[in-house]
């Protein structure tokens, strides 16, 4: 579904990413892990056209879609879930909701604000309240739930776990679960280990702008090594 | 709205104002008498001036979007230059009295007095309008989105929503509103080809008090501002245009977003780091080793003619070294700095006027009455970054300028100070060019040597990085306050000889198109080199010359030469060398 090969970009004269290549078939959960700075957030970034790429490519459905504008690579069907949630907070629950709105493709169910309501129930008691009210964890879910409702095929979620209370951090991994089992396609970038245990099928570790290391959740959980040389701090 | 969602601060909105005017002038005098023929002329100008401002924000702005700020600002100033000359070739230079409204002509009696109808009509005009805005902001999904994009214009477009369509309406219902606010005035206001400046000085800072991107900040400052100046002629009549712009600096003192506004959210700025400053390299050094020695050489075989262009040659220099120095290694944006070349000639002229003093006098008291100005105003400026400082250097400029042109007794308002000639000594043209020269490049070398001194490097610390520069004990504020006042002592040290090369001080020595000149300057040059403001000084002074010897419409030219900077040299002419080399 998304087929990502030799990506290099750069932060002005910094270079960040030293090729990198991976897959995403549909349907699976993908987890994308590392150490502060090791890219994870500039990949997510660079595969939706918000950092422009300064080689390699990036196909998502076949299609490529590299160097495009993200809005663009957004109406194909690749939603993003920034790390610092980017909510609109002047914005009401519903307003936030409403900007995130595109037409589903045919033969797929629409995401509409009660569906949302439905995975994320606190979400629908709030819906007039200004998002800038809202606590961490909310927003986390609004900010995923406005992602929801442009009907994306795969979306790229962003350290959905970082700074959240670990009950939300459960009932986080349960609304992955449930997209997953929805047919839904998510690159997950993670520090949190035990988050992306949780839900993912897949890994693909991250060191200084290069993959080191891929295989299943599994075989990473196995390897020791691995967990040391590059996730452990 | 423009600037909420585009982030531009767009002076060619001023020209949308006075195009406005002057379509509704030529729509309602030739369609027929009557209510249609008014009111659809009326509303035909402001359509025609959306259309307007499409065309412009897509073949101009689309591509400057992710410029920096100032040269945004530049790139609408030379929209408006080329505006004014082709509205001075349309309409001529006469002022133009339009019909009144039809259906509103009379007066009625509020409180006992005579009230005319179409003012009752435009009080009631701007709340509808507000009124109808909000409606459109809050109850559709266009509203939404827009309100969305002031927040977070990347996340917007990371949602699918087309920014460029998003920007292209915006901008044409902002420069329908304009176009409307200039078509409404005609049964009131002659219209003239200073509408556009004399609008946008005002328009920005009403936006600027209100708070940048908040529509009902907007209304209140307008209203505030509005009511401050109709009592304010009651009180001191002296000093209406200056009031405007005080309460501009003390809002923005309490509340440095304006009274409505939020800080912006930094986080998702683009952060520009600059590269570091280098030395002029070796060739580099010959040329300017070069040109300075023609510049002492070939004087003595020039005219009178040359010798004065050479002389302001020189002058520019200094100026444009001086907002250089705040600019390029003190990361603050001024588009006032020519409020302290005027002061340092007013410092001067006051002196001849009041107190028949020499020119040495004179000549000393320029810098200290721009430095002065530059210690006071600075402490401001120096508070607010990036669009927000370059419109309070712009306030304080037109503070200064607003007091030179209305406080007639002591400054001789327009007419100016007459008089101001050196000392016998120096009275030969060959010898006040020398001293000029002299004067100028001492200062410029001083300068240069601060920006490599531990002084230069603490500046430039703060600009890049003011946390960490904080975190390691520099005093950002002082460092920062104390470059803008030396930046200022020698654009005052420029002003003062300017005063007496010319022989008069002017209010225009402090009008916007004075800090636009120099700001071209340090943009020709290039805003990240240090040869770059004598570059571009030199070559600024040499084009502006030209354009205004050849042709009658130098404005057009020069707007068109600003455009083509901006569009293809963003780096300015010092850069794009160091990039060849």
């Amino acid at each position: 579904m998304l087929e990502v090969s030799g990506l290099h970009a750069h932060y002005g004269r910094a270079h960040i990413l030293h090729g990198v290549s991976f897959l995403a078939r549909e349907g699976e959960v993908v987890a994308l892990l590392g150490r502060n700075g090791a890219g994870k957030s500039t990949t997510m970034k660079a595969v939706m056209g918000l950092v422009r790429p300064s080689a390699g490519s990036v196909r998502f459905q076949g299609e490529e879609v590299a160097g495009r504008e993200p809005f663009s690579i957004a109406r194909r069907g690749l939603g993003y879930v920034p790390e610092e949630r980017r909510i609109f907070s002047e914005l009401t629950v519903a307003e936030n909701l409403e900007v995130g709105r595109r037409p589903a493709p045919d033969g797929m169910a629409s995401w509409t604000p009660a569906r949302v309501a439905a995975l994320f129930p606190s979400l629908g008691a709030m819906m007039a309240r200004p998002g800038g009210r809202m606590s961490g964890g909310e927003q986390q879910m609004l900010t995923i739930a406005r992602t929801l409702m442009g009907n994306p095929r795969l979306i790229l979620l962003d350290e959905p776990s970082e700074g959240l209370a670990p009950v939300i951090v459960e009932r986080m991994a349960e609304a992955v679960l449930q997209l997953k089992r929805e047919g839904l396609t998510v690159l997950l970038s993670e520090q949190n280990l035990h988050f992306a245990r949780l839900v993912s099928d897949r890994a693909l570790v991250l060191e200084k702008g290069v993959i080191r290391w891929e295989g299943t959740m599994e075989a990473l959980m196995a390897d020791e090594a691995v967990r040391a040389a590059y996730l452990t701090v | 709205m423009i600037f909420g969602v585009t982030r531009i601060v767009n002076f060619a909105h001023g020209s949308f104002y006075m195009l406005g005017a002057y379509l509704a002038w030529t729509l309602v005098t030739n369609l027929p008498r009557g209510h249609l023929g008014f009111w659809g002329g009326v509303l035909a100008a402001a359509l025609i001036v959306g259309v307007l401002g499409v065309l412009i924000e897509v073949l101009l702005l689309r591509r400057i979007y992710k410029a920096p700020e100032l040269f945004q600002l530049l790139a609408t100033f030379g929209v408006v230059l080329i505006v004014q000359d082709l509205a001075l070739l349309t309409w001529g230079p006469q002022d133009l009295l339009g019909p009144r409204a039809p259906g509103l002509r009379g007066a009625t009696e509020v409180l006992g007095v005579r009230f005319p109808l179409y003012e009752l009509f435009l009080i009631a005009v701007g709340p509808v309008m507000l009124g109808l805005l909000w409606l459109l902001f809050h109850r559709t999904r266009w509203g939404t989105l827009v309100r969305a994009a002031t927040a977070d214009r990347e996340m917007v477009g990371a949602l699918g929503v087309n920014q460029r369509m998003l920007f292209t309406t915006v901008f044409f219902l902002g420069s329908v509103l304009a176009g409307l606010g200039g078509a409404l005035q005609l049964p009131r206001e002659s219209v003239n080809l200073q509408m556009d400046l004399a609008i946008i000085a005002e328009a920005f800072v009403v936006v600027v008090v209100g708070g940048l991107g908040s529509l009902p900040g907007a209304f209140l400052a307008a209203l505030l501002i509005g009511q401050m100046q109709a009592f304010g002629i009651l009180i001191f009549p002296k000093i209406t245009l200056v009031l405007a712009f005080l309460v501009m600096a003390v809002v923005l003192v309490v509340r440095p977003h304006g009274l409505l506004g939020r800080a912006p959210s930094s986080a998702h700025a683009a952060q520009v780091v600059e590269p570091p400053l280098e030395a002029t390299p070796g060739w580099g050094r010959i040329l300017l080793l070069a040109l300075l020695a023609l510049a002492i050489l070939v004087p003595p075989f020039l005219g009178d003619f040359a010798l004065i262009v050479f002389t302001e040659i020189a002058i520019m220099v200094l100026f444009a070294a001086s907002l250089h120095f705040i600019m390029g290694p003190g990361g603050m944006a001024s588009f006032g700095h020519a409020a302290y070349f005027g002061l340092g000639a007013y410092g001067a002229g006051l002196l001849v006027k009041h107190l028949a003093a020499p020119m040495e006098v004179g000549l000393l008291a320029a810098p200290f009455a721009a430095g002065l100005a530059g210690f006071v105003f600075g402490w401001f400026c120096v508070r607010l970054s990036g669009v927000y400082a370059a419109m309070l250097t712009l306030a304080f400029a037109q503070i200064a300028w607003s007091a030179a042109f209305q406080w007639v007794e002591i400054t001789g308002g327009d007419n100016g100070i007459l008089g101001v000639w050196p000392s016998a000594w120096a009275q030969p043209k060959l010898v006040f060019y020398y001293l000029s020269l002299v004067l100028c490049v001492a200062a410029t070398l001083l300068l240069r040597r601060a920006i490599f001194a531990p002084f230069g490097y603490a500046l430039r610390a703060g600009r890049d990085s003011p946390l960490r520069a904080e975190a390691i004990g520099m005093d950002g504020f002082h460092i920062r306050w104390a470059a803008f006042t030396l930046a200022a002592v020698a654009a005052g040290i420029a002003g003062g000889l300017f005063a007496y090369s010319k022989g008069s001080v002017f209010p225009t020595y402090m009008a916007i198109p004075r800090s636009v000149d120099a700001l071209l300057m340090v943009l020709l040059g290039g805003v990240q080199t240090i040869s770059g403001p004598i570059v571009g000084a030199l070559a600024y002074t040499w084009i502006h010359e030209q354009l205004m010897r050849l042709f009658e419409l130098w404005r057009l030219f020069l707007g068109a030469v600003i455009l083509l900077l901006v569009l293809f040299f963003p780096q300015g002419l010092a850069g794009v060398a160091r990039r060849r080399a």
